[in-house]
């Protein structure tokens, strides 16, 4: 009994900073902003701050007019569905070279690795300006353009953005390249062995060992691009809600509206990736490999 | 002599393909090539700042110079030094991204300590909601947070940034702290039971073992933390209100700052000008990662982010 008080007393003793500062500057504002988005709110000088409940009129009207808005939602949510699953293949693949037996290895990981360190909003914003997010060999051959003939516009237009900004997808991916590295670095060989001896091809040997084992890593990654790529100073949408905080024509309570559609359609678009990356049944199929594994080196072992 | 040519023949073949494809010569050089390639348009931009920013107009304007510079040329980087005001924004920008990462370090370990230590009630539910922190998007307590501390008249002043990172509520505060409780979990009970014999409190054990043994975390988090703080733009540029100016807002306002100095010059700002100040900004971090490479990639590795158990 006496322990466990102790128990109690400490731990909350230790996290209780954390439960202050979640209580007074997450959870009370999180409150805060529900009441702002259902609210006309005015800034008067001798009260300071005015809510008038409108129910759901902010949201309505969002939807509903805000052309702006919708415009960048979907701007994003074409970019989201493009950009994610680029960086993650991209990433992977990268990842995967960087496992083989390969000499300076240290060399390449650093410089995949060196945009997670100077990448801003500011800076990126100079860079794309100036026209050097592209690789330069995209540019002078005019596979824009081509591209822009050949395919129908819903399609061509992201890739084009894709293209134009390319350094947006690699620059993004340092990260989780470092996380896939480390995934495949602590694969045990002895299954890459035993695969080889049953003679499966390296085409299979990805297929059937090497993915199905990333997809705890690949759900972390996807999570981890879809906050990054979302909160990113630069995105278009936060930057037309914090105008709007300011507009005559928005408000504080328009503009938490907005945040919360945002922060809604994130939501969805993180579910949607965990539940297609999750693994499923996986667990069960690395244990039986890793059984068939052993069994294949005692097996080598006898012989 | 037909079996000879055969043979080399043979050890050529198996040379270039390898036995299992993947230990072949084709093979390495495809890796090597992809490798230097992607490694290539990802340092692109930077080389790009870098070479355009040596650049003045004549060389700028003139199509027989692309990437090279005909002569030396640093007056760019002169004027955005100026425009910036570089050393004196240089420091406010490291006091506004050193101390929150340093508090915000320190508070992640005491809370991650707490969790990966301690049994209590709701444990399990606090740490779970911790988790769910880092996908709430900043812009949603951005407002609110806006209105109290303005209430608070902190608006403008770096305790608008260090309040939330010494209470835990960061930037992503909760990556750091699940490092830490990973790490922590990580730790033999045995270790502290006998200290615990030796009649330490968990305060002692807590200063005295398990912070010596976190240092790699410690710099980890430390690490990341000052990386982020530092290239974050959109919170603290609302908070900070343009009263506190870091490396990052003026490039924001590179322009207008630019006017302001050299008023009636406004058209002979030029990209060289810009990259000069954009590569301005990202040399201190060019710096540091020069030096300490290693810890950042070691810090992910050892973070167990990318654990493969799990």
């Amino acid at each position: 009994m006496n322990h466990k008080k102790r128990q109690i007393l400490y731990g909350y003793g230790f996290i209780g900073i954390w439960l202050i500062g979640f209580i007074l500057l997450t959870l009370i504002p999180l409150i805060r902003s529900i009441t702002f988005s259902l609210s006309d709110v005015s800034i008067t000088g001798n009260e300071g701050i005015v809510t008038y409940p409108v129910g759901f009129d902010n949201f309505i009207n969002i939807l509903t007019t805000d052309v702006t808005f919708i415009d960048n939602i979907l701007m994003f949510l074409s970019e989201m569905i493009l950009y994610v699953p680029v960086i993650l293949i991209l990433s992977m693949m990268i990842a995967i070279m960087l496992n083989q037996k390969i000499k300076f290895r240290a060399l390449f990981r650093g410089i995949f690795f060196l945009p997670v360190i100077i990448v801003s909003g500011p800076v990126i914003n100079e860079l794309l300006n100036q026209g050097a997010g592209s690789v330069p060999l995209i540019e002078q051959y005019g596979m824009l353009e081509t591209i822009g003939e050949i395919l129908p516009s819903f399609l061509a237009q992201p890739l084009q953005s894709l293209l134009s900004e390319m350094i947006m997808v690699l620059w993004f991916s340092g990260v989780q390249i470092v996380l896939f590295l480390a995934g495949l670095q602590k694969m045990s060989a002895e299954v890459y062995e035993a695969a080889q001896i049953d003679g499966a091809s390296p085409w299979e040997t990805f297929w059937k060992i090497t993915l199905p084992s990333l997809r705890n890593i690949m759900v972390v990654a996807a999570i981890y691009t879809v906050v990054m790529l979302s909160t990113f100073s630069n995105n278009t949408v936060l930057g037309l809600i914090r105008q709007m905080m300011f507009a005559s024509n928005g408000g504080y309570g328009y503009a938490s509206a907005m945040s919360w559609l945002y922060f809604i359609l994130i939501g969805i678009l993180l579910m949607i990736v965990v539940l297609i990356i999750a693994p499923k049944e996986n667990v069960k199929r690395i244990k039986g490999g890793k059984k068939h594994a052993t069994q294949h080196s005692k097996n080598k072992k006898l012989l | 002599m037909q079996l000879n040519i055969q043979k080399t023949k043979n050890s050529f073949k198996k040379k270039l393909l390898g036995l299992q494809l993947k230990d072949g010569l084709l093979f390495k050089t495809l890796i090597y090539a992809l490798l230097i390639g992607i490694g290539f348009v990802y340092v692109y931009p930077i080389l790009y700042m870098v070479s355009i920013s040596l650049q003045d107009l004549s060389d700028l304007l003139s199509p027989s110079v692309l990437y090279i510079p005909s002569k030396l040329y640093l007056e760019n980087i002169w004027t955005s030094f100026q425009v910036l005001k570089y050393l004196e924004t240089l420091f406010s920008s490291l006091t506004v991204t050193l101390i929150p990462a340093l508090l915000q370090t320190m508070v992640a370990s005491l809370i991650g300590y707490g969790f990966a230590k301690f049994e209590f009630p709701l444990k399990r539910v606090i740490f779970g909601i911790v988790i769910l922190t880092y996908i709430i998007p900043p812009q949603l307590i951005m407002i609110p947070r806006f209105v109290l501390f303005n209430d608070l008249n902190l608006i403008g002043s770096i305790w608008a940034i260090i309040l939330p990172a010494s209470l835990g509520q960061g930037l992503y505060s909760a990556v750091f702290i699940l490092i830490f409780y990973q790490f922590y979990k990580m730790i033999p009970k045995a270790l502290e039971e006998a200290a615990q014999i030796d009649g330490a409190s968990p305060l002692y054990i807590y200063f005295k073992i398990a912070i010596p043994l976190s240092i790699p975390s410690f710099i980890t988090s430390f690490l990341f933390s000052f990386v982020w703080y530092w290239n974050e733009t959109y919170t603290s540029s609302l908070m900070l209100n343009n009263v506190v100016e870091t490396l990052q807002l003026r490039l924001l306002t590179f322009v207008s700052s630019y006017q302001d100095l050299f008023p009636g010059d406004a058209a002979l700002i030029n990209e060289g000008v810009r990259m000069a100040a954009t590569l301005l900004i990202i040399l201190p971090m060019l710096i540091v990662y020069l030096f300490i490479q290693k810890l950042f990639i070691q810090g992910i590795d050892q973070s167990g982010l990318a654990g493969g158990e799990q």
